[in-house]
């Protein structure tokens, strides 16, 4: 057993920062403000190898592990929500499940210009009346032939309005429940497709979220990612890599918080003293160091075990559950500690609590994890084997040309 | 055409502040230690070069085992090879040793045509080394470099940085230059150059390797000794906050404060 991330994993930690430091800290205050996407810094993270950092290099990727997706989500999430956000649509919930479920085929001609980043890529289960409640979700794909005809609203959907390539899920057999979603390779231009952005959000107003409307959209049988019915199944996987992204970004929103509360706790003074020599306020500082580090250790826990190819959705969960919780919490800290100027947009922990709330409402609720994480605890709940695994992180096989 | 960018490793300016005089002096300074800012304009330089007119770009230090992590950061960036120059006898080595240092490895390492540094260092602050080292290699220094020209016949042709302008200056190949920090702006790593970056071995000479003596360099040789060292209180600032209710009203009274207050236009 050993807990140390190696040199490239460090290199790649510290350039991130200083990207974000550079490029997403001067100017996160006013995108927030106004609720902009920045598509010249998502060029620039294409360039850099962000958008398919864990991906084979004959793939398009960078050809790093999945350790690496973790660190890049923790140092942008430092930086802002926003820029997380990208990397767990586009690369952990759309890219991923390609590379898990695709074929080659279908890896050749969507994964590769996306972990390249020439092509932006979403991930669209949400429906306005199917959160949570999965299988619920109206959108319909019918099949007549070689194509399917889709019909169906998304909503809350990172990136619909930026987005080349959506991957859409709908019922193809609406008695079957859960067991009747299949999920489909949608691509901006096709017939019916019109998206939208939704205005006035609390937090991560730096992405964007939409929504997105298929009108009779004709989608050809080979758009069609894994089988007919196994869309469920695919949306489950591809979860279990957006939450760990999710958890990891959740940590860098704690060492921000932290770095903040500690430089801050020791410049400003009362009664005489800096306030960091009243217990009180190192209780909160001691409290999110605590976090910081449970947050991860479960986190990156997780990154380890996709590395070894086992499965891991239950340490996911818990891993996701406790660090959006966690960031949270240190993000209320935070504020708190800066008193009144923590409350104005002149320092950054305003944002982060803006932010933190989101994660622990999307890629499953602070609810949905309790209970996922009590039915593991009373044997209720097990993971069968799935048709398709991620696959097992072996550095010979990932720097591979060809 | 061959390059070699001379770069150290020196503490993170954000850390800079915590420094204590003591731990500057032992040499223990406990930071983040990163790339000299000022060197990576020189690597990212030495990559242009490379790019413009063709050949390879070396990175070369002088330093321990820790340096690997600059030469790292600088093969990432797109240098083609690092070189590492160490020996114990090197430890507490001044400007002039250091010079030799490199001076000694470039020609180890088959010389080179152009020779890039940064303006100065983060910590030390001398901006030294560049001479030293066209010194002890016989060959021209252009400093102040804001701008390569051209690389033809030979020649090289820069635009230096003056106080009052630029100038523009040619010398015959082989040439030191170092570079201001106007000259480019470093390029980040790619994640694959990070991946390769961090498996290359980098090899290490010694000083039988480059033939030096102990007494050539280190404690022994130095002629630059640091005998105490102070703090700078830390600067007082006032600020002004100019009102105003259309951004050309507040235009128009900063430009009134800078001509008849501060005097600077
Ligand atoms: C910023 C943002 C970005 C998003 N991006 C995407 C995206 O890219 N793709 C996508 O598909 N979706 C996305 N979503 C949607 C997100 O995944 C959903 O909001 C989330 O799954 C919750 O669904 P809901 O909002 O419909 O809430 P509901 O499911 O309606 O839940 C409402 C409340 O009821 C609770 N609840 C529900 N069921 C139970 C239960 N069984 N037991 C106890 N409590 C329960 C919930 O915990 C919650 O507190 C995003 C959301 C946000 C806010």
């Amino acid at each position: 057993m050993h807990f140390w991330f190696t040199e490239e994993h460090e290199m790649l930690r510290q350039t991130v920062r200083e990207f974000a430091e550079r490029e997403i800290r001067p100017r996160i205050r006013s995108l927030d403000a106004e609720e902009r996407f920045d598509r010249d810094l998502l060029g620039r993270m294409g360039e850099m190898g962000f958008l398919g950092v864990c991906l084979p290099v004959r793939y398009g990727g960078a050809g790093m592990d999945y350790i690496s997706l973790g660190i890049v989500s923790e140092m942008l999430e430092w930086g802002d929500t926003a820029f997380r956000e990208t990397i767990s649509v586009h690369v952990a919930l759309n890219s991923l499940a390609i590379f898990q479920w695709g074929t080659e085929e279908q890896k050749r001609r969507w994964l590769v210009p996306q972990a390249r980043g020439e092509k932006i890529a979403a991930f669209a289960l949400t429906e306005p009346n199917a959160g949570s409640d999965v299988a619920a979700m109206r959108t319909r794909a019918v099949r007549q032939g070689d194509v399917y005809i889709l019909n169906g609203e998304k909503m809350w959907i990172t990136l619909a309005d930026v987005a080349d390539h959506f991957l859409i899920f709908a019922k193809t057999d609406p008695n079957a429940g859960h067991r009747g979603i299949t999920a489909f390779i949608v691509e901006r231009g096709m017939p019916g497709v019109k998206t939208g952005t939704i205005h006035g959000k609390m937090g991560a107003r730096a992405s964007n979220t939409g929504w997105i409307v298929l009108e009779d959209t004709p989608v050809p049988l080979e758009h069609r990612l894994g089988e007919e019915g196994e869309g469920f199944k695919i949306a489950m996987s591809a979860l279990d890599n957006g939450r760990y992204t999710v958890a990891a970004g959740a940590c860098g929103v704690i060492r921000a918080c932290l770095e903040e509360s500690i430089t801050y706790a020791k410049q400003r003074v009362a009664f005489g003293r800096p306030i960091a020599e009243f217990q009180l306020v190192q209780q909160m500082i001691a409290h999110m160091q605590q976090r910081l580090e449970i947050a991860t250790l479960l986190t990156y826990r997780v990154g380890w075990m996709k590395n070894q190819g086992m499965r891991n959705t239950r340490e996911t969960s818990l891993a996701k559950w406790y660090a959006t919780e966690a960031a949270l919490a240190s993000a209320n800290d935070a504020i708190q500690i800066h008193g009144a100027y923590g409350y104005v947009n002149e320092y950054n922990v305003e944002r982060y609590l803006r932010n933190a709330k989101g994660a622990v409402i999307y890629e499953g609720t602070s609810q949905i994890h309790t209970l996922l994480q009590a039915q593991y605890a009373l044997g209720y709940r097990q993971d069968k084997p799935l048709r398709c695994e991620l696959p097992p992180y072996d550095p010979e096989e990932w720097a591979r040309e060809a | 055409m061959k390059y070699v960018v001379c770069l150290k490793q020196t503490p993170d300016t954000t850390e800079l502040p915590k420094i204590t005089p003591e731990q500057a002096l032992a040499g223990n300074e406990g930071a983040t230690l990163v790339l000299n800012p000022w060197d990576e304009y020189a690597v990212e330089e030495g990559i242009r070069l490379k790019e413009r007119f063709g050949g390879e770009t070396v990175a070369l230090s002088m330093g321990p085992e820790s340096v690997d992590q600059a030469l790292r950061s600088a093969l990432a960036m797109g240098c083609d090879r690092a070189v590492r120059l160490w020996d114990p006898s090197f430890a507490d080595s001044d400007y002039w040793s250091t010079a030799l240092i490199l001076a000694r490895g470039i020609e180890k390492d088959g010389g080179a045509d152009i020779i890039v540094t940064g303006k100065m260092s983060v910590d030390g602050n001398a901006a030294a080394v560049a001479h030293g080292i066209a010194c002890k290699l016989g060959i021209p220094l252009l400093t102040q470099v804001a701008r390569v020209v051209d690389v033809s016949d030979g020649r090289i042709t820069v635009e230096r940085l003056l106080d009052e302008g630029r100038e523009t200056v040619t010398a015959p190949l082989p040439v030191v230059i170092s570079v201001v920090k106007e000259i480019n702006e470093p390029r980040y790593p790619t994640f694959i150059r990070i991946r390769k970056a961090s498996r290359t071995p980098i090899p290490v000479l010694s000083a039988a390797d480059l033939n030096i003596a102990p007494e050539e360099v280190g404690q022994a040789a130095a002629r630059v000794r640091w005998t105490h060292l102070v703090k700078p209180e830390p600067k007082k600032r006032q600020v002004t906050i100019i009102e105003g209710d259309t951004p050309e009203e507040k235009a128009r009274k900063l430009l009134d404060y800078l001509m008849d207050v501060e005097k600077v236009l």
